[in-house]
């Protein structure tokens, strides 16, 4: 009667160290704007390599201190171009291995129909309560957003109106529930293949905020991994671009591979 | 010493538990009176409700209070008719949240209160005419004292450590509804982490001697 929990949990130990020692994983950290298209991309990868991405799905910022602590992340698909950098620097990625895999697209949204007009005019009239927008200090789609009122020259006016979320997920989530009248979230959260779901948007010219550039890297631990490397090179291939493409995201043409 | 933001995360976050731990006394007396004292068959369902935020993730009871709170939930469409207006982002929003979410806390040592005291005193004193407000103040009050005290320690520093509600309710606002523990999060997420580790630093130490003082006062051993 005593062995049997004993072969129970040597089972269970061997079973858990199976899927540690194959190595045909990779463990990706993805920033939550990436969520939709990391899967389909994944779910391709699979197919085509025969290697599994297991995916985290996070806010960079909370990244960055999860790898500084020893996270076991082979590679992070980050939501700013400054994280990887930084990571680089510290010494947990490998130097050379950081590309764009994706350059966001900044949206002024409302679910309701005739509120957002094509060129964002409606934020000069001020006729709203609240205006959401990602927390500039912590996500890019924020500074974005803010840097988009500043060449506007309305962020003064507007600030009293702003409402944070954390993130882009939330702030889509406070836009989505009617509490703020519109606000700034991520083109590719209210877009399927290229047009707009539900309700008025207006998509920023790039002229307005610098580039939302979504930069990828190697980490340490993904170092001489086989699956890691595939999935790289995977997502600067053909497949993986038509995906991020239609999911409302455009490409930058240089690879700084 | 300390920055301008940071007082008034920490001037909002006591004004915050303050203000909940007040309405949560007056409410959570009403409901922990009639648990401990009805013997109907919604004492289970009702104790059951009252105790969910326990267990509930608190982003699953901000993203309700998000949504029944807005223009097209329930509530939020009665604020609005009754002039109010919309409680998301706003301190009151944040008060109806935190008052939900540390019910619990501050109705179950009460409801222990209310039952260590059982039926006996308040029979006596009604056989001395005493009316039941005065039977209230004068018999239940004093002997559930130490319960009352847990209850207003415990509501007030679990707000004070409130996250994901203010998260998910608030929007961030400074001065209106960023306090200390979104504060925080902010500081770590900008990777600014000797901030970080002042706040997060005091708010630690201020709680240990909250509770020290509370288990210091309220030894148990003594009415619970």
């Amino acid at each position: 009667m005593r062995i049997k929990p004993f072969l129970f949990l040597t089972s269970m130990l061997m079973f858990l160290a199976q899927g540690a020692v194959c190595g045909e994983e990779v463990q990706v950290a993805v920033a939550s704007n990436f969520t939709a298209p990391m899967k389909a991309i994944a779910a391709d990868f699979e197919k085509a390599s025969g290697y599994k991405a297991v995916l985290a799905f996070g806010s960079t910022g909370s990244f960055y201190a999860q790898i500084k602590n020893g996270a076991p992340f082979e590679i992070l698909l980050s939501a700013d171009a400054e994280t990887p950098e930084k990571l680089e620097k510290d010494g947990s990625a490998e130097a050379g291995s950081r590309f764009t895999y994706a350059v966001g697209k900044l949206a002024l949204w409302s679910p309701k129909t005739g509120v957002v007009d094509d060129k964002g005019a409606v934020l000069g009239t001020g006729t709203f309560a609240h205006v959401a927008l990602a927390a500039p200090k912590l996500a890019p789609y924020g500074k974005a957003a803010v840097e988009t009122l500043d060449s506007l020259g309305l962020t003064q006016k507007l600030e009293p109106k702003f409402v944070q979320g954390e993130n882009i997920t939330q702030t889509f989530q406070f836009v989505s529930s009617g509490n703020a009248e519109l606000g700034f979230v991520a083109w590719s959260q209210i877009c399927a293949n290229g047009k707009l779901k539900s309700g008025s948007a207006w998509v920023v010219p790039e002229t307005l905020h610098r580039p939302l550039r979504q930069d990828a890297i190697l980490l340490t631990p993904g170092k001489n991994k086989p699956a890691a490397a595939s999935l790289l090179a995977f997502l600067k291939g053909d497949q993986a671009k038509s995906v991020i493409l239609s999911y409302g995201y455009s490409l930058q043409t240089k690879e700084g591979s | 010493m300390i920055a301008s933001d940071e007082r008034s995360a920490i001037l909002l976050t006591l004004q915050l538990s303050a203000v909940t731990t007040v309405i949560l006394l007056v409410i959570g007396t009403i409901i922990a009176w009639w648990l401990a004292r009805t013997r109907s068959r919604w004492k289970g369902p009702v104790g059951a409700v009252v105790a969910l935020p326990l267990v509930l993730p608190p982003t699953v009871l901000g993203f309700y209070l998000l949504i029944t709170l807005g223009p097209n939930g329930p509530v939020g469409q009665f604020t609005q008719a009754i002039g109010l207006g919309l409680l998301p982002f706003t301190f009151a929003g944040l008060v109806v949240g935190s008052v939900i979410y540390s019910l619990p806390f501050v109705v179950q040592p009460l409801q222990n209160a209310f039952e260590a005291i059982g039926e006996r005193p308040l029979e006596a004193a009604a056989t001395l005419r005493s009316s039941p407000l005065d039977r209230f103040f004068t018999v239940v009050l004093p002997m559930a004292k130490s319960g009352y005290l847990s209850a207003a320690v415990l509501g007030f520093a679990h707000t004070m450590g409130e996250f994901g509600v203010v998260l998910m309710l608030g929007g961030n606002i400074p001065g209106k509804t960023r306090v200390i523990s979104v504060q925080i999060y902010n500081h770590v997420e900008a990777l600014e982490y000797a901030q970080a580790h002042r706040l997060a630093g005091g708010m630690l130490l201020f709680s240990f001697l909250v509770l020290l003082a509370m288990y210091t006062l309220n030894p148990t051993g003594r009415r619970s």
